[in-house]
This record gives C-alpha cells, structure tokens and sequence, in this order.
C-alpha cells in the first residue's frame, strides 16, 4: 500500500519512566498474577480455618518475634527504597550505587531473620493441614523475597559496570524499587493471617 | 443444515427402542426423577425454539440479494438504527428468558427438598473402590444391617440415604428415581430417595474414582412394604449351616484362606469389614458391583481370576485348586 | 537476501558500535527513516530486524511471527495427538464390553485427551494466533517482551513433550484432567502418574501467564498512533480480555498443582481431610481456574468470528461498542460461576441457586454477540467463502452448546446430566462450536497472510462438509445416551444397558470427524506448497495486518501506521498514513499512550537472544528432576537464575543500552 507520511517522531525521548514504559507495566501484570497467586493461598487458609471449628487444630501458638522483626524491617526498608527511586528518577549515579548496596542489604536482613521464623511457627509443613498451609505461606512469600533480593543484587552489580550509566537501567532501577513495594506489601497481609488472625478468635 | 439435525433425531428415535429405561433419567420412576424430566423435557424444548430462530436469522441473509454496498463504510444508518431496535428486543427476551428458568429451578430445587422431608428410613451408603456399602440404620443395634451394592427400600415411601467415602470420591446415581450426589471423605450427604412402584433400578458410580470406575454398579430394589419387612428380618440371621459335604470344605477352606481377612459372613469367624459383606451374597442379583450376574459359574470365574473380570480391582487371586475352588462356589452359593 | 549482497550497498548500515559511556544528555542517534525510499528502508529494517542464520540463530529468534508458527504448528502436532487418544477411546467405545482397551491405559487415554486438548493445543493455539495477530493489528514491528514470548514457547514445547514422553513411557497421568484428590492424592495413586500431572500443569502455564503478560503490554503500549480504545480491533479486544482472565485465572490452577505435589511430595495435609485438609478445596481452587478457562479459549475465538463477518459481510461489525462491552463482562463474569461444576458435591441450597444465576446470566452478554453477529449479516447475502461457512458452522454448533450450558446451570436439572455423557457432548458444542470451528475458519482467512498463498477454495468447502457433518455425528447423540444413564469416563458398558447401537454410531461420526483433520492437513500443506499467491490483502478486509506485505516482513511495517478508523484500510483506501521519525539501524519500535495512543517514546526492542532457550532448560529440568526428589528446587535455583541473569546481563547492543 502506499504510503503518505503524516506525523514525524524523531523528537520523542528514548525511554520513559513508570506507567509511560512497557516494562513498568509487564511488572505490574506479573504482581497482578503473583498477587492473585497469594490471595488464593491465603483463600485456602481461610477456607480450611472456617471448616474446621477446632482451628490450629490444637497446634501450639507460633512465637511472632521473628515475623514481627522481619516486618520492621521490611517497612523501615521503604524509606530508603524511595529515596533510590528519586535518585534514579533524576539519572544520578552515584547515590544510586549507594542507595542500591543500601537495599542489598536490607534485602538480606529480613531473609536472615526469616530463616528463624520457620522454626518460630512451632509446627511443621506434615503435622497437619494448618501446619502445611503456614509453610506454604511463609515459603511463598520467601520466594519472592529470595528472588527479588537476588534481582536487586545482580542490579546492585550491574550500576558498578560500563553498562550502568544508562536511561534504561535507571529504568530497571525504578522497576526494582517497585517491585520491593510490592514484596512489602504482601507481607503484610501474610503476617497477619499467620500470627494475629487466629488469636482473634 | 436442517435436514441433517432430523436425520440425527430420526437415527436417535430408532436407538430409543433398545434402551430398556432402568437407568434412564427420562423414564422416571420416582417423584424426584418425573420432576426432573419434566424440567429437562421443558428447557429441551424452549432452547429448541430459541435454537431454530437463531438458525433462521442465520439463514435469512442466505436467501437475500447479493450485497449491493461498493464501499464497505457507506451504511445505510436507517436501517441500522432498526437492527438495533431488533437487537434490544432480541437481547431483553434472553434476560427475560434466564430470569424465568432461574426461578423455574429454584423453584424445581424446592419441591426436591420437600420430598423426603418426612423420611422413616435411614440408610448410610459407603463408597469404596469399587463398591458399595450398605448400612441400615435403626434404634436397636441389633436391628443394624450391613450389605453391599444393592439397596432394597420399600416402594412409595421416602427413604433417606446418608453417602460418604472413606477413600475417593464417589458420586451415587440411580437416573430413574433421582440425581446424584457425591460421596466424599470427610462429608456426610444426604440424598432422599422415594420408588413410586416396587422394581428394580439400577445405578451407577458417576464421578471417577479410578481404574473400575465403570464397574461399579448399584440396584435399587423397591418392594411392597410387607417384603421389604420380611427382607431385613432374613438379612439379619447369619448364615445357615452348610448344606452339603461340599459346601462345609468350601467353608472351611473360605475360613483358612485370606478370603477372611476382607469379607464378613455373620455366624462365622470370618469377620473382615473391608469388603463386601457376603453373609447372604447369593440373595444378591449380581457380583462384584454389578459386574457379572449372580451365578456359580460367574462365582467360580471371579474367584478364580478376579483380575481378569475387574481389572485393578482390589479382591487379590487366591491360589486354589479345581476341587478347592468348586468347594468354595458350593458353599457361597448356599448363602441365600 | 544475503549479507554479501548487502555488502555491495552504498547505505551499507555501519557495523554496531558499542554504547558511548558516561553521556546521557545527547542522545546516541543513527539514520531515520524520514525521506528514505522503500528500497533501502527494507535494506536497513530487514538488517536490523532479521532473524539471525544458522541453528543457533533459529533458536535465539525472538520474532514474534516466527515464535507464533512455531507455536501454531506445535499446538497442531498436539491437536492431531489429542485427536488419536479420542479415536482410540472411540474405538473401545463402539460396542458393549470390547476388550480391545483396558481400563489402566483407557483412564491414561481420557486423561491425556484432555491435558493435551486443554492445555496444549486450545490455550496455546489462541494465544499464538494472539502473538501472530496482535502485534500486526496494532501496528508495531514486534511483541512486547519479545525474548519473554521466546522463553514461553520453549517452556510449552518441553512440558508438552514431557507429558507426552510419560504416556510412552506407560507413567502418564491417569487421574483425569481435572486430577481430584483424594484420588490423585498419595495415597489412593501411588507412583509417578499425577506427580506428572501436577509438575506438567504448573509448567506449561508459566508459559501461558508469559504470552498474556506480552500480549496486554502490546496492546497497552505499543499501539499505532491513533488507535484509542475505540478504534482497537474486535481480535485484539478479545485477546486483551483473554490475556488478562489468564493472569487472574491460572495462578489458581498453579496453586491446585503445586498444592498437590507438596501433598504427594513432601506429605503436607492440604487436601487430607484426616489432618485438617478438605478434598473440596482441591474443586474450589481447580474450578475457579477450569471455568474461565473455557472463556480463555473461547473469548479468541469470539474475536476470530468478528474480524471473518466483516469482511465477507463487506461492512464493519454492527455494535461495536456493544460487542467490546459483552467481552469485558463475560471476563469478569466467568470468574463467578465456578461453583456451577461441583452442584453435585452437596453444597448448600440456596448459595448453589446462587450459581444457578450467575451461571444463567451470563448467556446474556453472550447473546449480545451471536445478535450482534446476525445483524452484521444482515445487509443482504454477504460472499460466500470457506471462512465464513466455518462460521455458519460456529452458529449452528455454538448456539446448541450455549443452550445446554442453560441447562447445566440450573441446580436439579445438572444433578441428572453431571459427569453423564451430555455434558460430554455440551463442552464438545462449546469448545469444538464455539473455538474450533472458529479456528479453523481462521486458518483459511489467515493461511494467506502467514504464507502468502491461498488455501484451496473447493478442498476448504469438502472440508467444512465433512467436520460439520462429522462432528454432529459423534457429539449429537452423546446428550441422548447421557440421558439414558451413561456416565463419563468410563472404559466399557454392559450390553443390558442398551447403549451399544448408538455408541458404534457416535464412533462412526468421531471417525469422519477425524478424516475431516485429514483433508485440512492435506490442505494446509498443499496450500503453502502450491497455493494461488495471495497479495496484501485477497478479502479486502479493512484491519492493519493486511496493509503489508503476506507473509509480513521481518519488521511487519515499513513505517508505522497511522489509524483513523476502527477498520483503517477501508477509511484509507488511497494511500495510508503513517509515521516517520524511527530508527532505522536498530529494534525501534513505537511507545504509545495507554487510552488515547498518543506516540509517546521510540524505544528499542530487545534482539536475538539464545538465553530464553537456555532459561527455559534449566526451568524445565527442575521440574521434571522435582518429581523425584523435592531438592531439586534448590538444586535447580543455581543453573536457572544463572541463565537469567545470562538474558539480562546487557551485551552491549544499543537495544540493551539505551
């Protein structure tokens, strides 16, 4: 077909932050799903806890410290979370390598902590149903943690290279920063259903 | 296209002879399952007519003048806005329409619920792979009777069936008096049956529960009141003694053999509850849930090869010899 | 086109130079396409958008044209497969008490019909006709997260081939698609039967969440400018609600497989109603997965009828807006009636009548559509072709499945024909009506433009002959013999229960059925080896994938498309007008705004990679190692975030860097 151009677009930037890049919102579908993959988890503990009047089903209280701390420390690691962003927003390098070792660490930090909670819930994954969907629970959102701490890592890498000082990866930094929000988040939800929800009851 | 759909129907009409109805849900025998054909019968015609219109609308275009249009975006906006005016209608008739058979079935659903509300009878139905268990609930324990795969009531009274599993799920469907419902572990269900007349219904497993899914089979057998008395009272005695030589050996080889460490016969030591209960099997139309008829040479096939009658059914092959196994066959068909 | 004959040019593209560090302010820039002729503007885009020769570029190829047909032809080889489980089950079937078909390898039969059926041929091949479709209907030169797209097809390719490899191997699952526990649980099946089951569902559907993740972010991002959401294409509508009830649905089913491999692999209880489980959960869970994922396959296959009715109906659709509207609530409605399949279970009265509405209700916007289509036809006899007969035949067949869907939503009448051979022959009117019959018609109206040659016109009407005849044959008379009593998946039946003539008659119809499939795959090779060429455009059909060239070019447009209309080509039918302004030395491809598609960024599009091969390697070989031991999850941790990291890593390309 013939054609009749109509409009140039040599003026329009290279890359676009947020909701104006594809990749914010490839993230965004991916927590859609994950997210819908933590509510029905979340579903399934409800689910059995109204079906079963006797619910713990005589397991022992857990001991919430550990979950307590991890979750401090996972909503004390927002703070400088967004400072990162503001930083990658305005292509600032060097306090973006700052800020993307500062949360490295605050990554690692609750993953320590977790590896105390599991023996925190007093119960093991096959003692019984309640057991079994606290593991779940707990393993699915340490998954997460596992991975975007991973990811944050490899990035936090990646801004010491030749490739770091580009639009795109203060992109990826931004998309970083968003996902962590959104591993914060779930948590809690998560924290709740574990250690307070039964004792309501 | 039409003339298909009735060559279809036509190919049916002649197949309709062959079935006898006595697993049929469009011969009822019941109250529940005429209340159900009659609301099958009823949706199968209104779609049918929604069905055929549709069909029309579909091939009035057929029958018209070839399009006219030069340039696909040159539409006559006149006769769109009546095309919508169809539209509206069209669509406001299929919401009338659902409302209509939602209330129809809540309605349907209601008068189910009502027919077994005053039920005298209680029978709790055991699934297992393959089979059926029976128990006849009554105040005096002694009065408790435990069978399998057929489930006598007695005609024109409303029974009340309690179905559970203590392995897979089941789904218990006898079509003629009733729908189904399934048999889980870890639920009760209640199903209320009621047979209109004395006969015999047969049923089947209808949720997959493995490899002899399609050999599970169940009778009901609905008798005059009088009968079905004198039938509980005969299922309660234990088993006679052996009649014959040959049937005290079979006896006692049946009390020797592992065949006692699954089935019960009252009277005896043999006292296994994992299978069916045979103090009275040879009262009972079929073996193995329907799947051979009641006879000593279909007795002798299944004890002698279960494996190859049901296979991946659970009643193992006990090794026995001709004279052995005549013996067994002898004495279990004295259990009437 | 060879490098060597490139080579030759004097607008030879210069060879790629590593990013410039350190200077972000000036844009690193290269030659544009504004005032460039069609000559050598094919000379650069095909330069830089080219799948790379050799194996090893064949595998790295990241082209979402390329990705689909390889999709497409797989999803096929599965359909012909599923097709052969259900001609074997057919064939044990015909007569009362045949032996030919025990019930060990018949229960494997059913079962890998419906794995394949459901999770290897139907979702997979609607979405690939997505990732073939979309990116031309919206105008841009490739999917978004084109290596993602890549790593999801290798991921459906090898759990296919697991599954399939099992059912050689005499351990594929027996447990039925739907797998209920307890009897997929570990007690009641020993082995490694349903541990295939679960490992291969979890699997497969990464694949899918990764297209419809693709596919959203295309439609979002990257249409043509002016495409607003009033202009977007019925198809691409469809496959955008298809993309997002696949993010919402499938984690479910996700989370019911991993549940019951933890059940079986590591002895959690979930599903253990001795220690607190509930098998009904395992239900709840599966069917909020199962029902819309019917809508999954059919919504596709709504979007195909609407863009075959307007070009032979020669008008665009009527109720555009209408049609949009019932597809957005039939997503949203087919999350709220999965309780419609488990009526039997003995749920509670009155929130079971509430299924019953929901389940009713949503025949409404459905009926929006099939009046919509109608009205569409009727400006007067529209022409006449193969695609257009397979959509009569859609009508004929879907609108029969709608009605007895009707009938199963209502609470008593299900409790008859549940797990029955009518609700057998009802999903076969549904899902062969309502996305087969569509897809087939599909692949006449399309085959012109992946190949470039017409199928053939006469083979294509035997071939609608045969499959509609056929296909009535074997599923019609199934609702009668359901009535009759006959249960589902069942391996024989007793010649008493009178059920044997009709059975060797539905055989005989399944059988014609079949060679119906025959003739098409005779048709579909002939077509692409001997076919009539086709042009641009044969059907003079007005949306943006005929406005280049069949098959598409490597980077699909020349320059991009500018729409006016929601069928562009017959608002423009002189010239087109397009967009100038994109690069042409790299993967540049247009960034637009969400609602109004304002052009918003030029940005680049990633390149070849062989990383989503080697990711999906390491993905699928925990998996399969995971059915024997568990570790294998932190075993495989290391070669798969290894391999991530190898896709991410930036090469240097000015696609990884800017």
């Amino acid at each position: 077909m013939n054609q009749r151009p109509v409009t140039d677009l040599s003026a329009l930037p290279t890359f676009g932050r947020g909701p104006r890049s594809p990749t914010w919102w490839g993230t965004l579908g991916f927590m859609a799903l994950e997210g819908t993959g933590f509510a029905l988890a979340a579903g399934a503990y409800l689910y059995l806890a109204m079906s079963w009047p006797n619910w713990r089903l005589s397991a022992p209280e857990p001991n919430h410290w550990p979950g307590t701390v991890v979750t401090l420390l996972l909503v004390a690691s927002l703070v400088p979370n967004h400072i990162l962003n503001r930083y990658a927003e305005h292509c600032a390098i060097v306090p973006v390598r700052i800020g993307m070792i500062v949360m490295s660490l605050f990554g690692l930090a609750p993953l320590v902590v977790r590896w105390f909670e599991f023996p925190a819930l007093h119960i093991y994954w096959d003692t019984n149903a309640y057991g079994s969907l606290l593991w779940v629970l707990l393993g699915l959102h340490t998954t997460h943690l596992i991975t975007d701490v991973g990811d944050t890592i490899v990035l936090t890498v990646l801004m010491f290279t030749r490739h770091g000082y580009s639009g795109r990866r203060f992109g990826d930094v931004g998309d970083n920063v968003f996902y962590w929000d959104f591993v914060v988040l779930t948590w809690i939800p998560i924290y709740l259903l574990i250690y307070w929800v039964p004792r309501l009851g | 296209m039409k003339r298909l759909a009735w060559t279809g129907f036509g190919t049916a009409c002649v197949f309709l002879q062959g079935c006898s109805g006595w697993q049929s849900a469009l011969d009822p025998k019941g109250p529940a399952a005429s209340e159900l054909a009659w609301l099958i019968w009823f949706f199968t015609a209104l779609c049918a007519v929604i069905w055929v219109l549709v069909m029309i609308a579909l091939a009035t275009p057929l029958l018209m003048r070839p399009l006219a249009r030069s340039e696909p975006l040159a539409l006559d906006s006149g006769a769109d806005r009546r095309k919508l005016r169809v539209v509206v209608i069209a669509v406001g008739l299929t919401a009338a329409i659902v409302v209509g058979l939602t209330l129809l079935s809540f309605f349907a659903n209601r008068t189910l619920a009502a027919i077994g509300s005053d039920a005298a009878l209680t029978i709790r139905v055991t699934g297992h792979q393959w089979w059926w268990e029976v128990r006849y609930e009554d105040a005096t324990p002694s009065r408790i009777l435990t069978t399998a795969n057929e489930i006598h009531i007695p005609a024109g009274e409303p029974v009340r069936l309690l179905l559970t599993s203590t392995d897979v799920i089941h789904s218990f469907w006898v079509p003629s008096l009733s729908g189904k419902l399934d048999l889980i572990p870890g639920h009760i269900n209640v199903l209320d049956i009621k047979a209109d007349k004395p006969g015999v219904y047969r049923g089947q497993c209808a949720e997959f529960c493995g490899a002899q899914h399609a050999n599970m089979g169940t009778f009901i057998i609905a008798e005059p009141r009088a009968k079905f008395d004198a039938w509980w009272n005969d299922q309660l005695q234990p088993a006679g003694p052996p009649a014959s030589d040959e049937a005290k050996a079979g006896e006692d080889l049946f009390l020797s053999r592992p065949c006692v460490m699954c089935h019960r016969i009252g009277g005896t030591p043999a006292g296994g509850t994992v299978a069916p209960d045979l103090t009275h099997i040879a009262s009972r139309r079929t073996l193995a849930a329907g799947t051979l008829t009641m006879s000593r040479g279909n007795l002798a096939a299944w004890i002698a090869d279960p494996q190859g009658v049901k296979p991946g059914s659970h009643m193992p092959v006990v090794e026995l010899n001709g004279d052995e196994l005549n013996a067994i066959v002898a004495y279990l068909e004295g259990l009437k | 086109m060879s490098s060597a004959d490139l080579t030759s040019e004097r607008d030879l593209p210069p060879k790629r130079e590593t990013a410039s560090k350190g200077d972000l302010a000036p844009e690193p820039d290269g030659p544009r396409d504004t005032g460039m002729d069609d000559a050598s503007l094919h000379r650069w885009l095909t330069r830089a958008w080219r799948t790379p020769p050799g194996i090893i570029g064949a595998l790295s190829s990241v082209d979402h044209k390329v990705i689909a047909r390889r999709y497409l032809i797989t999803a096929f080889i599965f359909l012909c497969l599923g097709g052969l489980n259900a001609v074997a089950m057919r064939v044990q079937l015909s007569g009362p008490q045949r032996g030919l078909i025990g019930p060990d390898l018949y229960n494997q039969l059913f079962t890998m019909h419906g794995v394949t059926m459901m999770f290897l041929f139907a979702v997979p091949i609607v979405q690939a006709t997505g990732i073939y479709l979309v990116p031309l209907m919206v105008g841009t030169r490739n999917i978004a997260f084109p290596r993602l797209n890549a790593f999801g097809y290798w991921i459906y390719v090898s759990g296919g081939a697991f599954a399939w490899i099992s059912f050689l191997l005499n351990m594929a699952p027996d447990v039925g698609w739907f797998a209920y526990v307890p009897l997929s649980g570990p007690e009641f099946s020993p082995g490694k039967r349903a541990d295939v089951w679960a490992q291969m569902i979890t699997y497969t559907e990464v694949s899918s969440l990764a297209v419809a993740v693709a596919t959203i972010v295309t439609v979002f991002k990257q249409r043509a400018p002016g495409m607003s959401l009033d202009k977007i294409p019925l198809y691409v509508w469809a496959l955008l609600v298809t993309s997002f009830v696949v993010v919402f649905a499938m984690p479910a089913v996700m989370i019911t497989s991993t549940f019951l491999i933890l059940d079986r692999l590591v002895g959690t209880h979930i599903f253990n109603p001795a220690e607190g489980g509930d098998a009904l959960l395992f239900q709840h869970l599966f069917w909020f997965f199962g029902h819309p994922e019917v809508y999954i396959i059919f919504l596709p296959a709504t979007g195909m009828v609407s863009s075959i009715i307007p070009a032979f109906a020669r008008r665009p659709t009527f109720g555009h807006l209408g049609l949009v509207l019932s597809l957005i609530s039939v997503g949203f409605l087919s999350f709220g009636l999965w309780v419609h399949h488990m009526f039997a279970t003995g749920l509670p009265k009155l929130g079971a009548s509430f299924f019953t509405a929901s389940s009713m209700l949503i025949a409404i916007p459905n009926g929006v559509q099939i009046f919509c289509w109608l009205a569409t036809l009727w400006d007067g006899r529209p022409v006449i072709r193969t695609p257009l007969l397979f959509v009569f035949g859609f009508f004929f067949i879907f609108v029969i499945g709608g009605l007895t869907g009707v009938m199963l939503a209502s609470v008593p009448l299900d409790l008859q024909v549940h797990d029955t051979y009518f609700v057998v022959a009802h999903f076969h009117y549904v899902l062969i009506g309502g996305s087969v019959f569509p897809l087939l018609g599909a692949a006449y109206f399309w085959f012109p433009k992946i190949t470039g040659r017409m199928m053939s016109e006469r083979l294509g009407r035997w071939h609608f002959g045969l499959a509609f005849i056929g296909f009535n044959a074997a599923f019609f008379p199934m609702h009668l013999v359901g009535l009759w009593g006959m249960p589902r998946r069942v391996y024989t039946y007793s010649a008493e229960l009178g059920w044997g003539n009709i059975n060797l008659f539905i055989s005989a119809g399944a059988m014609l059925f079949f060679l119906s499939f025959v003739l098409f795959t005779f048709n579909l090779i002939h077509g692409a080896l001997k076919g009539a060429p086709a042009g641009d455009n044969p059907w003079d059909a007005g949306t943006l994938e005929w406005a280049t060239s069949s098959p598409p070019p490597s980077y699909n447009f020349t320059r991009i498309p500018i729409v006016t209309n929601v069928e562009p080509l017959w608002a423009e039918r002189e010239t087109l007008p397009v967009a100038t302004g994109l690069r042409v030395d790299v993967r540049e491809l247009l960034i637009s705004t969400v609602a109004e598609a304002h052009p918003d960024i030029r940005e680049k599009s990633a390149t070849p990679s062989i990383w989503p091969l080697l990711a999906a390697i390491a993905v699928g070989a925990t998996f399969l190692y995971s059915i024997f031991t568990p570790w294998a999850i932190v075993w495989g941790a290391v070669p798969i975030a290894l391999t991530l990291v190898g896709w991410f890593w930036p090469k240097g390309d000015p696609e990884d860097e800017e």
